[in-house]
């Protein structure tokens, strides 16, 4: 398909742009196949490039000729732009609901992208299981790298390779599959160094009405336990949705048959949900009312920060586990693709010093989330603007960045990365340029030959010029469990994404870079100081002491 | 020293509102300014200080297994909840603290025995450090327009505060008339003048059946008339109460929280202020134009609406030394009731309402939107509102001049004010920049820039606050700064030296030179901080000097499974807000 189909009007003079805090940009707008471009053509005038993919809804509105067409972002953002001409408007705003709404994967922009930098180190090289598998096995041989997904028929979501305990056979491993949501077996997610405890993760047991049982899913899990230790199996869902999940095959694992093993519910809500709740926020962060009741009664509503504390706090009660009663843990919800994930990883982010820094971090976002089939490509085709009826849209992984932005907030000190590293994630996963956030597992990926035919954020993120701006000045490498307070005091909205677009950020980038200078200065103080001492120790070695006379 | 039936009781509990467990034991001390915890654990001893005034309710609660719970508020928002083994000693120390907190007559407030070591001059340099003459005359005041009042000098444009006037319904002043004419007539570049009755209208009407009310635009030529719709000092005080419920509820869901936040109105309050205030800046500097600001006194919402007004137009209001001078011209001379607002003595509780608070509240608040033209940090917030209620120093001492002065407080108690001078090191904001200083702030009102103040109304609740601190973090390496820069002016002089460029030395090397050090922003060299969280720095190497952030989490680290959850109840546990520390360092509330 020509995308010169799709564009009806390529071109259209005297627009105006209008944005939020920032000056109105009168000039030419342009359709291209992934771009809505506005350009003044004058010197000092930021031009507008938009990724189709990027727009999540737009309207229209006419006075007279004048039309209008607001676009709404995924990244929260909304810009209006003034079109002289009903015609033009009409096209104009048909052109960009079809273009942002493109089917196929493959007609994506990373698939046309081309790089203007060169690519040093390759993003989809850098992050393979087997790498993972060796800094394991240099701590513990209770564990092996099983190729039983190897063509992805046991369990489709996941990678083809997975860490599994050394005396359960493959063929075990098949008949536990047999018993989990998708296939999703009992996975090793993370090994605690300190005291060699690990967590797991998987889907539901398909348990049923009728409490079917399979003694290799038991085996499994036991294999993990040291003896006469037990276990907690921490289920995200409420007990409640856990009985209702038992009428549509699903369930919990039943106490007399996983005997070593505590069950926990916690109550982190269902993707649909998740997303109710992020179009009632972003609302709620748009409404120019002056009314103080009506904000916190909306926000309030929305349920945003209650979902930030209890994904936390599930994190937390899986990190103490580990970490102060010395058990194993295994996690899942459902489907152990949402929020098994927000737990595990952030689990691992309290825990583990090493996902602190950002290769860490990318490790991170690679096992737990693309490797471990997280359903990005669905969860990520909406945002907040959506007015369809979600089908499995679901701010699930922006819910994960914030409940780490709410960490990095009480560990200022303990962050390689800084705020502008996760509101860069969140925007690519939405909309970007580049292959890393494209298809819905391992499996889907490698069918689209993503590696091979786009660019990985990696392979970007990590060039030195980039990553300057992702560095946090305040970082001291901190090798200590970092407990988050999860009291509703502690946990703010996340003005960084979601008040972004509705305030000036001139106040709050003057104190960033006043912050920075105070910081290099110092170093370089603290340079000159030491060189200084060089010099006078060496000009006393040459001439001997100093005489005083 | 009469009221204190028992000074000292042992084996009492202070229970940990987060984890049963982590409850310390100790010692309970009564002197006649404090009560004092003491607890000693194997090699660690902490103090707990919390000065008599400072409380605000002790409540006996319903005897349990576990011994007699005392229930101790204080006006800072520390809550001690006590355990004593016996009645009876749990009944005197209630019954001494229930005396101490109230005092009756003045005399026996702290600042008539408090001398922070000083001589009578000092006590009198002291009280005349913050002159309000000077600012007026710092303002550009009198020029030919003003004999007296305040203004902003780029402007011409003034402020003028006073009472409702006495209308009634119908009566009229010609006198006040004409004075507001004068006011308008000072300011050449505006044809009217505001007058801003900062009460809701409702308020405003009902007072003028009981003969007073608000000016008529008829009667007085060239006026505009605004309402803003700020609370009176009862709604305030019941708002607060509700905000503390909220703040002291154990483990509440979020959900709570935020609906608690909602009920209690007190964000609300705090927006309506921030409102006129940005009203009245607006006025002056937008459209030029002079505003005379009342309520109903005159010395409750107007000192609010006013002091904030001039934080917006005037730089200097946002300096340490500003701050001082704003409240005492805004607040202390211009007849704010702090005797009764902070009930210092035990008077008529339906005097007592946080409008004080509110205003640093709206300082904060202003602080949150601009990080860097404050000279001050939330810190110097905190400490002036703790003084404020410790009557350790005369200044919020009486209701107006004239009671101070017939308190002859000048005489018999020292001022605030160089004490905070002293320890200006603890409140500086590191990011403060001063070029930036020449602006008028114009903050966003919406309500979602309005944030509950943790640091305040939580501030003993340290497990809810950030472990590592940005402010004390930047704070230490701006004091590394000063001492590096002091380090390499005398590296590069002994350079000279062995150079040969410089003569050498007659007799010992002298310390480095004050006066050649760059830095010229702290006056008091040598740090050693109270807190200890920055170290004095040997041969100027920066490496050992670890910022005060860190040592909370070695604490933490240090102490892996001091809490034991039974995680056999699928209820929700309040994993992480235990993480209070245990060996809490000495919390002096004065």
């Amino acid at each position: 398909m020509e995308f010169a189909e799709l564009i009806k009007t390529p071109r259209v003079d005297g627009v105006v742009l209008h944005r939020p805090f920032m000056p109105t940009v009168e000039g030419t707008l342009c359709l291209t196949g992934h771009h809505l471009i506005l350009s003044s053509r004058q010197d000092n005038t930021e031009e507008l490039w938009l990724l189709h993919a990027n727009i999540d809804s737009i309207e229209k509105r006419f006075v007279g000729s004048l039309g209008t067409i607001i676009v709404k972002c995924k990244d929260l953002r909304v810009i209006q732009l003034d079109i002289p001409g009903m015609e033009e408007c009409l096209n104009i705003a048909s052109s960009i609901e079809a273009l942002s709404t493109l089917d196929s994967v493959s007609l994506m922009y990373p698939f046309f992208y081309r790089p203007l930098f060169e690519v040093i180190e390759d993003g989809w090289q850098l992050f393979v299981p087997e790498e993972a598998f060796k800094d394991l096995e240099s701590m513990t041989d209770e564990w092996r790298l099983s190729e039983v997904n190897k063509d992805f028929s046991v369990c489709p979501s996941y990678p083809s390779l997975l860490t599994v305990p050394k005396d359960i056979d493959d063929e075990s491993l098949c008949k536990a599959a047999s018993f989990r949501h998708g296939g999703r077996f009992p996975v090793l997610s993370y090994y605690h160094k300190k005291n060699g405890m690990v967590m797991m993760r998987a889907a539901q047991p398909l348990t049923g009405t009728n409490g079917r049982r399979c003694k290799e899913d038991e085996k499994l899990i036991n294999a993990t336990l040291c003896a006469g230790k037990r276990g907690y199996i921490i289920d995200t869902r409420t007990i409640a949705v856990a009985q209702q999940a038992k009428a549509r095959g699903g369930g919990f694992e039943q106490e007399a048959n996983y005997a070593q093993w505590r069950r926990i519910h916690k109550a982190i809500e269902r993707s649909n949900v998740l997303q109710e709740g992020l179009i009632k926020l972003v609302e709620a962060c748009n409404d120019q009312s002056h009314s103080m009741d009506r904000w916190l009664s909306k926000l309030e509503a929305s349920n945003w920060q209650s979902n930030v504390k209890e994904i936390l706090t599930t994190a937390c009660l899986a990190a103490q586990c580990i970490d102060r009663e010395g058990a194993s843990v295994l996690v899942h919800g459902t489907e152990g693709t949402d929020s098994t994930l927000q737990v595990t990883s952030l689990a691992q982010i309290i825990l583990d010093p090493a996902c602190r820094t950002i290769r860490g971090f990318e490790a991170l976002i690679e096992r737990e989330w693309l490797q471990a089939g997280h359903p990005f490509q669905q969860r990520c085709a909406q945002s907040a603007y959506s007015n369809g009826k979600p089908r499995s849209e679901a701010p699930v992984f922006l819910l994960f960045l914030d409940c780490v932005w709410q960490i990095l907030r009480q560990f200022p000190c303990s962050f390689q990365f800084n705020e502008n590293f996760l509101i860069m994630l969140f925007e690519h996963a939405y909309a970007s340029q580049f292959g890393t956030f494209l298809g819905n597992s391992v499996a889907e990926r490698l069918k689209l030959l993503l590696s091979q035919k786009t660019v990985s954020l990696w392979s970007w993120v990590n060039r030195p010029q980039e990553l300057e701006r992702f560095l946090n000045p305040l970082y001291e490498p901190n090798n200590l469990v970092i407990w988050p307070s999860v009291a509703p005091q502690s946990l703010l909205l996340w003005e960084g994404v979601f008040l972004r677009w509705n305030r000036s950020t001139k106040c709050l980038d003057e104190a960033y870079q006043e912050m920075v200078h105070i910081i290099e200065y110092n170093k370089e103080l603290q340079n000159k100081v030491n060189s200084l001492r060089r010099q006078l120790a060496q000009l006393e070695t040459e001439d001997g002491p100093l005489q005083t006379p | 020293m009469e009221h204190i039936i028992t000074p000292k009781v042992e084996y009492v509990k202070l229970l940990n509102k987060y984890a049963e467990k982590k409850s310390a034991l100790g010692t309970l001390y009564l002197t006649a300014t404090h009560l004092i915890y003491v607890e000693q654990t194997n090699n660690a001893r902490t103090e707990t200080w919390v000065l008599h005034h400072h409380i605000v309710s002790v409540e006996k609660l319903p005897l349990t297994a576990s011994g007699c719970p005392l229930l101790i508020r204080c006006k800072t928002f520390q809550l001690l909840h006590l355990l004593f083994q016996r009645e009876r000693d749990c009944q005197d120390v209630y019954q001494s603290l229930l005396r101490l907190s109230q005092p009756v007559k003045e005399e026996e407030l702290y600042a008539f025995l408090y001398n922070p070591h000083q001589n009578e001059e000092d006590r009198r340099q002291g009280w005349e450090f913050i002159s309000v003459a000077n600012d007026f005359s710092r303002m550009g005041l009198s020029n030919d327009y003003w004999e007296i009042s305040h203004l902003n000098k780029n402007y011409e444009a003034a402020i003028c505060r006073c009472s409702q006037p006495l209308s009634g319904l119908t009566s009229r002043c010609v006198e006040d008339e004409q004075m507001l004419q004068a006011i308008s007539q000072a300011n050449p570049n505006c044809p009217f003048i505001y007058v801003v009755d900062t009460r809701p209208k409702l308020n405003a009407m009902a007072n003028r059946a009981a003969g007073k009310g608000y000016e008529n635009e008829d009667n007085y030529s060239n006026i505009r008339f605004q309402f803003q719709g700020i609370e009176n000092i009862h709604i305030m005080r019941n708002s607060l109460q509700k905000l503390l419920e909220v703040c002291s509820v154990k483990s509440p869901s979020m959900s709570d929280y935020l609906t608690g936040l909602e009920n209690s109105g007190w964000l609300r309050h705090i927006k309506s202020v921030m409102d006129a205030g940005v009203f009245l800046a607006k006025a002056v500097c937008e459209e030029r134009a002079s505003v005379l600001v009342h309520c109903s006194d005159g010395w409750d919402r107007t000192a609010q609406v006013c002091s904030l007004a001039c934080i917006l137009l005037d730089p200097y209001y946002r300096t340490i030394k500003g701050l001082m001078v704003l409240i005492e011209k805004e607040w202390i001379s211009f007849g704010h009731k702090f005797s009764h607002r902070c009930g210092h003595l035990d008077t008529d509780p339906k005097e007592v309402s946080p409008v004080f608070t509110q205003f640093l509240e709206c300082v904060w608040q202003l602080s949150e939107q601009f990080p860097c033209v404050f000279e001050f940090n939330e810190h110097y917030l905190i400490e002036i509102h703790n003084q404020v209620y410790a009557c350790q120093y005369g200044n919020f001492i009486g209701n107006c001049q004239k009671e101070r002065l017939d308190m002859r407080l000048h005489e018999k108690t020292f001022s605030l004010w160089p004490h905070l001078l002293k320890n200006q090191h603890l409140y500086r904001n590191p990011l403060y920049r001063r070029s930036l200083e020449s602006t008028v702030l114009r903050p966003s009102t919406l309500p979602l820039h309005f944030k509950f103040w943790c640091g305040m109304y939580n501030h003993y609740d340290r497990g809810m606050h950030p472990k590592q601190s940005v402010l004390d973090q930047l704070l230490s390496l701006t004091q590394k700064q000063e001492e590096g820069e002091r380090t390499m002016t005398e590296l590069q002089r002994q350079l000279a030296v062995a150079d040969g460029v410089l003569p050498d030395p007659s007799g010992p090397i002298n310390t480095p030179t004050e006066q050649d050090s760059p830095s010229e922003k702290t006056p008091t060299a040598p740090f050693v901080q109270s807190n200890g969280s920055c170290l004095p720095l040997v041969n100027g190497d920066a490496e050992e000097a670890g910022p005060g952030a860190e040592k909370c989490i070695d604490k933490e680290g240090a102490e892996p499974g001091a809490t034991e959850h039974d995680l056999t109840s699928s209820e929700d546990k309040p994993v992480s807000v235990e993480t209070e520390h245990s060996k809490e360092e000495v919390q002096e509330s004065s």
